[in-house]
C-alpha cells in the first residue's frame, strides 16, 4: 500500500489483545496489522468498541492490568516494543512516541500548574534543570499559540478553556519533539470552531517538524479532511485502510460504505442515512418522506416565548457574612454579581415543527432548554405553551402541575439521564404514573409495551440496567420516557452527541417518524449543524445569551447573514476533496 | 420481592469472589449469635460470685478462667457482648436516621437550612469526640441510656456531613432532573431517586461506624464513665484485668480485649462486604 518512501517508522504486525473481566475473557484487539511511515498522518477511524484507543495504548504499553497482549508485535524504527523492559519503555515515551488524551481536563494533573507538567516532561528525558525546563515549558507553550505563555505557565487546569487545555496537552506531547504522536480523538468535547482551531494547530506542527501522527477518531469528517491515510477498524478488526481519497471516494467495504452514509453530510437526507435494507424495519420511507413536508396554516404557535431572560448570580454575592444575616451586599453596579446566561430571547414554535437551537458551550442554549422544559425559573419574560403561561411556574410545584406533561426533555448524555438504580421499565413507567395516572399494572404494562413497539426497544430489555444497556439503547428509553405522556413539546438536548455516528442514524430517523405519527414539536438544541439541516425546518443561532440570525434551514446554510454564523458552517469538517485541494488549512490562534 | 431474591443471588455471588466478604459476613453473623442467645447458653452466670475460686486460669470448668471476684470470664464476656452491641447499634441508628435525614434536606434544599445545619454542626465536631462524649455523660449522669445518646449526639455531625455531600452532588445528576420532568414532587425524589442512589455509600460507613461506637462504649466505660460494674462490659473488663495484668492473671484482659478487637475488626470489613453488596454495576 501506498505509504511514503523510506522504512515505516512504526510497524504493527498482527496483533491481538484480550481483557479479562469478571464475565470472562474479551477480544478486543483481533489480528490488527498496519504500518506509519515518516512524514505522515495516518487516521484511525471507528465507532466505540472498535478498538483504535486499545491499539494506541497497546503501542505505549499503557494497557490497564487486566489486559494481555496475546500475540502480535510492535516495532518502532526497528525496536520490538513489546519486549522492551520499564526503563527503556519510558524511555521511548515522551520524546520517541507521545500521546495526547480525549479529554484535556482529566489528561492535565489538577492540582499543579500546567507549566509545572511540561517541565516535568522535559527533565525526564533531557539532564535540564529546573530552570531550563522552566524556559522550554514556555516556549512550547507559546508553539501552541497561546497568548502571553510567560503569565499562563503558572495557570491551573480549572483555569484555562477546553481548547486551551487540549492545547497544554498538545505542548506536553511535544515539548521533548517526538517522531511519533499518538492522538486519542484530541477534540471530543470541544466547540466546532475550537476543534478546527486544534486540529489545525496539530497538523499544523506535525508538518511542520516532520513528524507522523496518527489520529484516533470517530469523525469521518475530520480524517477526511486532515489525514493522508485513513484505517477503517470495527470491533477490533482492521476493515480497509488506504489513501484518504481513495477510501472515501471509493470506499470497499460495505461497513465503510455504511459508516460514510451515516454521517450527516452537506448533502444528504435523513433517509440516506441509514442503508435501505433496514429502513423498512425502521417503518419509514421515501413515501412517508414525501408526505410529510409541512404546510403551516396560521395556527397559534404550540410554544411562543417572549423576552426570555435568566441570570445566574455569581457566588460571592451570596456568600457573603452580611448576607447570613438577611442583609444583601450592595454594591452601586448589581450587574457585577450577576452572569445572564440568556437575554431576552423571542420565537416560536409551530405544531408539527421542528426548530433548531444551534451555539457553541457559553452561548445558553443548554440554559435555554432547561427554562423551556421547565427545569429552571427564568428571571423574567413569557413562555407560552398551547396558549397557556407557565414561565412563573415554580418548578418544583410545576412537576405536580397538569401542565408538566405538555413539555418534556430528551437530555444529552443518556447515562447520566437514567437512574443507576431503576430498570428500563420503571424509568418509562414512571412519568405514566405520574403525570398519565396510569397506575394499574395491566395497563401500565400494556402502554409501556406500546411505546416500545414505537421506539424499536425490544422488550426483552426492558428489565435491564441502565449499565447493562448499549448507548443507543439508553437513548431509546430516554426518548420513550419522554413521549410516553403525549406532550405537545419536546425539547431535545444534543440527544445523538454521545451516540456512534451509525447509532445517531437511527435514532434520528426515529426521532423523525415519531414527529409524524405522533404530532410533536421539536426545540432541537445542538452543536452540530448538520444534524441541524437535516432534522429541523427553521434554525436559530445563538452567541452569548442571544439569538444572532435565525431562519428557515436551507436559507441559512445557502445564506448565512450574520458573521458567526458563517464561521460556525467554515468550521464543519467536510468529506469533499475539492475544498480540501483549494484551501491551505492555515493556523488559527487561539481566541482569548 | 424480586428485589430482595435479586439481592440474595447477588450476595451469593459476590460471597464467591471474594472471601474477605465472607469471613466479615461470617463473624458478625457469629457475633449476632452470641449476643442474642449466648448468654442462655452459658454455664454460669455472669453476676454469680465464688470467692472460693478466684483467679483461676483458664481450665475444664472455666474455659476463660474467673475474675477476681470468682465469676467465670466466659459468661461475662457473652453477655457483653449484647450490652455493648445493643449500645452501638442503638446510637448508630439514631444517629444515622437523624443526620441522614438531616444531612439529606440540607444537602437537597440548599439555602439557609443548609448554612446553619452546617454550622451547628461544625460546631459539635470542633471538640474532640471522646471528650465531648465523656463530657456529655458526666453531665447526664452515668447509665446505659446517656451513653447511648453521648455517642449517638458526637457521631451526628458526621453522618449530616456525609449525606450533605452526598445529597448535594446526586441532586445535580441529570436523572434528578429527568425525575423532575417526569411529574416527581420534592418528596418522591428524596425518597425514591436520592435515596436508593446515596444508601450503598452511606452503608459503608454506617458499618465502620458500628466499630467505632463499639469502641467507645468500651472507651467510656474502662473509664469508668456510663456502664459501671458490676455489670459485664468488655470495657470494665479489660480495666480490670489492667490492673491485675502485673500480678500474672493474663486471661483477664486477653479474652475481652479479643472479643472487642474481634468485633470492631469484622464491622470493618462488612462495610467493604456491604458496598459490594449494593453495588448496581456487578449485577
Amino acid at each position: 500500500m501506498p505509504i511514503k518512501s523510506g522504512p515505516p517508522l512504526l510497524s504493527i504486525d498482527r496483533l491481538a489483545v484480550e481483557f479479562v473481566t469478571p464475565q470472562g475473557r474479551v477480544q478486543a484487539l483481533h489480528d490488527v496489522s498496519f504500518q506509519i511511515g515518516t512524514a505522515e498522518i495516518v487516521g484511525v477511524v471507528g465507532e466505540s468498541g472498535s478498538g483504535k484507543s486499545v491499539t494506541a495504548y497497546s503501542i505505549l504499553g499503557l494497557l490497564p492490568a487486566e489486559a494481555r497482549v496475546k500475540s502480535g508485535s510492535i516495532t518502532y524504527l526497528g525496536r520490538a516494543l513489546r519486549e522492551l523492559g520499564g526503563a527503556e519503555l519510558k524511555a521511548v515515551r515522551g520524546s520517541e512516541i507521545s500521546m495526547v488524551f480525549q479529554s484535556p481536563q482529566t489528561a492535565l494533573n489538577p492540582i499543579r500548574a500546567v507549566g509545572a507538567q511540561i517541565a516535568d516532561v522535559v527533565r525526564a528525558h533531557s539532564p535540564a534543570g529546573a530552570a531550563d525546563a522552566a524556559v522550554r515549558a514556555i516556549e512550547a507553550l507559546r508553539e501552541v499559540r497561546i497568548h502571553a505563555p510567560e503569565r499562563r505557565v503558572h495557570a491551573y487546569p480549572f483555569e484555562l478553556s477546553g481548547g486551551m487545555c487540549q492545547r497544554s496537552v498538545i505542548a506536553m506531547a511535544l515539548a521533548c519533539t517526538p517522531k511519533l504522536l499518538l492522538a486519542d480523538e484530541p477534540t471530543t468535547g470541544l466547540d466546532v470552531t475550537t476543534q478546527r482551531a486544534i486540529m489545525d494547530l496539530l497538523i499544523g506542527l506535525t508538518r511542520s517538524r516532520g513528524m507522523s501522527t496518527m489520529f484516533i477518531t470517530h469523525d469521518l469528517g475530520l480524517a477526511a479532511q486532515y489525514c493522508d491515510r485513513v484505517i477503517i477498524m470495527q470491533n477490533g478488526r482492521v476493515v480497509e485502510q488506504g489513501a484518504t481519497e481513495q477510501i472515501f471516494m471509493n470506499p470497499g467495504q460495505a461497513y465503510t460504505h455504511r459508516l460514510l452514509s451515516a454521517t450527516p453530510q452537506a448533502h444528504t437526507r435523513l433517509i440516506d442515512l441509514i442503508p435501505p435494507s433496514e429502513q423498512q424495519a425502521l417503518g419509514v420511507s421515501s413515501s412517508l418522506l414525501r408526505a410529510s413536508k409541512p404546510t403551516r396554516a396560521a395556527v397559534t404557535p404550540v410554544l411562543r416565548v417572549r423576552g426570555l431572560t435568566h441570570e445566574y448570580p455569581l457566588r460571592g454575592a451570596q456568600r457573603s457574612v452580611l448576607g447570613l444575616f438577611g442583609r444583601r451586599h450592595r454594591s452601586g453596579d448589581d450587574s457585577r454579581n450577576k452572569f445572564r446566561a440568556v437575554d431576552g430571547l423571542s420565537f416560536d414554535v409551530a405544531h408539527g415543527e421542528c426548530v433548531g437551537l444551534v451555539g457553541e458551550s457559553g452561548s445558553g442554549k443548554t440554559t435555554t432548554s432547561r427554562l423551556i422544559a421547565k427545569l429552571v425559573k427564568p428571571t423574567a419574560g413569557s413562555i407560552q405553551l398551547s396558549g397557556e403561561e407557565i414561565a412563573d411556574a415554580d418548578p418544583r410545584a410545576f412537576a405536580k402541575s397538569a401542565k408538566r406533561r405538555l413539555v418534556q426533555i430528551v437530555f444529552q448524555d443518556p447515562a447520566a439521564s437514567l437512574d443507576p438504580r431503576r430498570t428500563a421499565f420503571e424509568a418509562i413507567a414512571d412519568p405514566l404514573q405520574r403525570l398519565a395516572r396510569i397506575r394499574q399494572p395491566a395497563a401500565l404494562g400494556r402502554r409501556i409495551r406500546d411505546i416500545c413497539d414505537l421506539v424499536d426497544l425490544p422488550q426483552a430489555l426492558l428489565g435491564r440496567y441502565p449499565h447493562q444497556l448499549s448507548g443507543g439503547q439508553k437513548a431509546r428509553v430516554g426518548i420513550a420516557r419522554a413521549i410516553s405522556v403525549n406532550p405537545a413539546v419536546v425539547v431535545l438536548d444534543e440527544p445523538t452527541s454521545a451516540l456512534d455516528v451509525s447509532v445517531q442514524a437511527v435514532v434520528l430517523n426515529q426521532l423523525d417518524k415519531l414527529k409524524r405519527v405522533l404530532g410533536l414539536s421539536y426545540l432541537f438544541v445542538s452543536h452540530d449543524l448538520n444534524v441541524i439541516r437535516l432534522m429541523c425546518d427553521r434554525v436559530m443561532v445563538m452567541k452569548g445569551g442571544r439569538i444572532v440570525e435565525q431562519g428557515k434551514v436551507e436559507d441559512l446554510f445557502k445564506n448565512p447573514q450574520h458573521p458567526y454564523t458563517k464561521s460556525l458552517l467554515d468550521a464543519i469538517p467536510r468529506i469533499d476533496f475539492a475544498w480540501k485541494a483549494g484551501s491551505g488549512g492555515k493556523l488559527l490562534s487561539e481566541f482569548p | 420481592m424480586r428485589h430482595i431474591s435479586a439481592l440474595v443471588s447477588h450476595t451469593r455471588r459476590m460471597i464467591a469472589h471474594n472471601w474477605v466478604s465472607l469471613a466479615a459476613i461470617t463473624i458478625v453473623t457469629f457475633l449476632a449469635f452470641i449476643a442474642v442467645v449466648g448468654p442462655l447458653m452459658t454455664a454460669y452466670d455472669p453476676y454469680v460470685t465464688d470467692l472460693a475460686n478466684v483467679f483461676s486460669p483458664p481450665g475444664k470448668l472455666h474455659w476463660f478462667g474467673t475474675d477476681q471476684l470468682g465469676r467465670d470470664v466466659l459468661s461475662r464476656v457473652v453477655a457483653s457482648a449484647r450490652i455493648d452491641l445493643s449500645v452501638a447499634i442503638c446510637a448508630v441508628a439514631a444517629s444515622f436516621t437523624v443526620g441522614v435525614g438531616i444531612g439529606g434536606l440540607a444537602g437537597y434544599f440548599g439555602g439557609s437550612f443548609d448554612l446553619w445545619t452546617s454550622r451547628i454542626a461544625e460546631m459539635v465536631q470542633v471538640f474532640p469526640l471522646f471528650v465531648l462524649a465523656m463530657a456529655l455523660v458526666a453531665a447526664l449522669g452515668n447509665d446505659l441510656r446517656n451513653v447511648v445518646l453521648a455517642t449517638a449526639i458526637v457521631n451526628l455531625p458526621f453522618y449530616i456531613r456525609l449525606a450533605r455531600v452526598e445529597a448535594g452532588v446526586l441532586s445535580t445528576q441529570l436523572f434528578v432532573e429527568a425525575a423532575r420532568a417526569a411529574g416527581n414532587g420534592d418528596a418522591r425524589i428524596i425518597s425514591r431517586v436520592l435515596l436508593p442512589n446515596v444508601m450503598p455509600n452511606l452503608m459503608i460507613q454506617l458499618s465502620v461506624n458500628l466499630g467505632w461506637a463499639i469502641l467507645n462504649a468500651a472507651s467510656l466505660s474502662f473509664i469508668g464513665l456510663g456502664i459501671r460494674p458490676p455489670t459485664a462490659e468488655w470495657g470494665i473488663m479489660v480495666a480490670e484485668g489492667a490492673t491485675q495484668a502485673m500480678a500474672g492473671h493474663w486471661w483477664l484482659i486477653v479474652f475481652p480485649g479479643f472479643a472487642l478487637a474481634l468485633a470492631v475488626f469484622a464491622f470493618n470489613l462488612l462495610g467493604d462486604a456491604l458496598r459490594d453488596m449494593f453495588d448496581i454495576h456487578s449485577r
